[in-house]
């Protein structure tokens, strides 16, 4: 996995609260059995305004020019600011992918659906939460100055704005070391392959059934 | 010391290893695997070398991409090449990993959430996973289920393990008894209407109280089916005699000693009476109505008798602004009636409702009448080959053609149209899944969540009713 320490980037407002992963990347899309190329379709439906479909030429189609993304002073974004209860919905991890393979490398939002917020780790992407007022105050800033950019530092857990102001924010200590050092947690898991195997065989003694292969 | 939580008791028992900064390794018992969310899991198993920990903990089935339609033809039935190709791959990849797979043409296809119930893979105090939020569903065995992302997919096949931390847990508890005509569904929809999309954010929620106990192993599926639709991934409901009545004599339950050794177990997989939950939320369950979700988020829900809400009354301006433009998309105005929205089509289907019991449901109430001319198309889903069948020999199909229902063959289908079937454009419809999302059954399709009976009452009548209304 790629490892995030610092990230300085351009900010894109996405003003709206329970954004959900079928918003993030419609189930068309889901289709490719590849974790790449999901960019070109992220937030599709509104993005375009015609219905995507897989493996289209999308530099060909209607775009929505209202779409903060189609902005040209947010096109090269890599800071997505949202609101409550960003990435509702589904499990697809297609959702991280997609925001990732567009560019992106943070998103702050002053909350995110669990299983989200948990797959964005696993994608070297970092999900934020800050209180509601700083996440309303960052809005502002944003909408006020043109390329507007933030700065974040994984290892000293803080977001900074142009200004110099900064505000700290909590990240659980395994997911900031998996992502601070790039680790795979797979081989993680396994250094405790003992420990597994221990269990294992404790349960095959207490509760067989749960052994049953069917018949 | 307080009593544990059912929550609490799973968690202690699937526990292989709590570290120092507060994450954990939690033993799963059992992954369900299906053809969207497990390719690129399987690939990158392959890229590392690695191998699966314990093949006989995963069962695969195809059921996102299947055609309703056409199935005596198999995979060839396929006709999108995309779909056709991810089906495809995971037929290989359970093949070159010798993972227990119910192919297309298997008797015992079907949703994932249906068939592990119904196969008794999904027992009373598992641990168990799929790449698919409506995980929870299987709590409704007393089960600890989480939906999880495609990495995580990949990360249990190695290691047979989960990296968590505990959440934190939530008593929801539904007293009285629930009127005639009122479902699981209507409940959980109420649920949600209370407590928002993100009430259950972090929590794993226990469905308790004298309403829960007193339904079918079906409705607590569809209750604990939609509790990430309150935004936790986990929602379970207390092993009773009702749990272990469903389960007895399906193919992977134990039998003779075994089986008597888990019960014993199973019946301590309840919460203590002196258990201390984080947050209790309470529901006359009484007063629930059928309900009808209006806008587009599970939230955003009324009861039959309401009507749309009027954004001038909400003073948060940022949910104003959810339901001004929830309106718009939906193409209501404040203040309607939800009896007053015609309606396009019908789906009766999906992991929330489409078991056998949602099928006598949806039967009884179109069983001598019509569908309403004005519908472009009323289609009834199966959840697995199984429910299928069961309803044919009860002949529910036939009540369902009769009526002027399609009658179709199993599978996810319109709940997420990734399959032929699809809303289009500015249509309305009455659907027994869990989403209401801007396209989620299809580009600019407009989803109204209901309950198999309301669902069917809608079918007959081309707009909402109470289906109180047609019940003798």
């Amino acid at each position: 996995m790629r490892a995030f320490t610092q990230h300085q980037g351009v900010v894109a407002p996405m003003d709206r609260s329970n954004v959900d992963t079928d918003m993030i990347i419609p189930k068309q899309f889901l289709k490719s059995i590849k974790r790449t190329g999901f960019g070109p379709n992220l937030f599709d439906e509104l993005r375009y305004l015609d219905e995507g479909k897989p493996d289209q030429d999308c530099s060909q189609r209607p775009i929505n020019p209202d779409f903060v993304l189609n902005q040209d002073r947010y096109r090269n974004a890599s800071v997505l600011l949202a609101r409550s209860n960003f990435g509702c919905g589904s499990s697809r991890e297609h959702a991280p992918w997609a925001l990732d393979d567009f560019g992106f490398r943070v998103i702050i939002a002053p909350s995110f659906a669990d299983i989200f917020y948990n797959n964005c780790f696993k994608n070297g992407l970092l999900p934020i939460v800050l209180k509601e007022d700083v996440v309303d105050k960052l809005f502002l800033e944003t909408e006020e100055n043109d390329g507007y950019q933030l700065s974040i530092d994984l290892e000293a857990k803080t977001v900074t704005t142009p200004s110099g102001e900064s505000f700290s924010f909590e990240v659980d200590d395994f997911r900031r070391h998996c992502l601070l050092n790039g680790l795979d947690d797979i081989g993680v898991t396994l250094e405790d392959a003992g420990l597994i195997r221990d269990y294992e065989e404790k349960r095959r003694q207490t509760a067989p059934w749960l052994f049953n292969s069917g018949n | 010391m307080a009593g544990k939580t059912l929550y609490d008791k799973l968690w202690d028992d699937h526990l292989v290893k709590q570290r120092d900064d507060g994450s954990a390794l939690i033993y799963i018992d059992r992954q369900l695997l299906h053809e969207v969310t497990s390719p690129q899991a399987f690939e990158g198993l392959r890229l590392a070398g690695r191998k699966p920990w314990r093949i006989d903990a995963n069962i695969a089935t195809p059921d996102h991409n299947v055609p309703t339609t056409d199935r005596e033809r198999g995979i060839d039935g396929i006709v999108d090449p995309v779909s056709r190709t991810q089906v495809e791959t995971l037929d290989k990849n359970c093949d070159e990993f010798g993972i227990l797979e119910f192919k297309i043409k298997d008797m015992r296809q079907g949703i994932v959430h249906v068939i592990g119930p119904e196969q008794g893979a999904t027992l009373p105090g598992m641990s168990i996973v799929c790449g698919d939020s409506h995980t929870s569903t299987h709590g409704a065995f007393g089960c600890l289920a989480h939906g999880i992302g495609t990495s995580e997919v990949e990360h249990v096949l190695a290691t047979q393990c989960l990296v968590q931390k505990k959440m934190k847990n939530m008593l929801v508890r539904v007293d009285g008894k629930l009127a005639p005509g009122v479902t699981g569904k209507d409940v959980v929809l109420a649920i949600i209407g209370k407590i928002g999309t993100a009430g259950g954010t972090g929590y794993a929620i226990e469905f308790g109280g004298e309403a829960i106990r007193g339904l079918s192993m079906e409705a607590r599926m569809s209750i604990c089916n939609m509790s990430i639709e309150a935004g936790a991934r986990v929602g379970m409901v207390a092993v009773d005699d009702t749990t272990i009545d469903y389960v007895k004599g399906r193919p992977f339950a134990p039998k003779g000693e075994t089986w008597d050794k888990a019960v014993a177990y199973w019946n301590t997989l309840h919460s203590d009476v002196d258990a201390e939950f984080d947050k209790v939320v309470e529901l006359d369950g009484s007063a629930i109505q059928p309900q009808v979700s209006w806008g587009t988020s599970p939230e955003m829900v009324t009861g039959v008798e309401g009507k749309v809400p009027d954004p001038e009354q909400e003073a948060d301006p940022i949910k104003r602004e959810g339901i001004v433009r929830a309106l718009r998309y939906m193409g209501l105005k404040p203040n309607q009636n939800i009896t007053d929205i015609q309606l396009d089509r019908v789906f009766i289907g999906s992991c929330t409702n489409s078991r056998i019991e949602d099928l006598r449901e949806a039967a009884a109430v179109v069983k001598g009448r019509k569908v309403s001319p004005s519908l472009k198309q009323a289609m009834v889903v199966p959840g697995s080959g199984l429910v299928k069948a069961q309803a044919e020999q009860e002949g529910l199909d036939k009540v369902f053609i009769e009526a002027g229902l399609e009658w179709r063959d199993p599978g996810c289908s319109m709940c997420l149209a990734m399959n032929a079937d699809k809303l289009g454009q500015g249509e309305h419809c009455a659907s027994t899944s869990n989403r209401n999302f801007e396209g989620r059954q299809g580009f600019g399709g407009r989803t109204h969540l209901v309950s198999p009976a309301m669902a069917a009452a809608a079918a007959v009548t081309g707009h909402f009713i109470d289906v109180r209304e047609l019940m003798n």
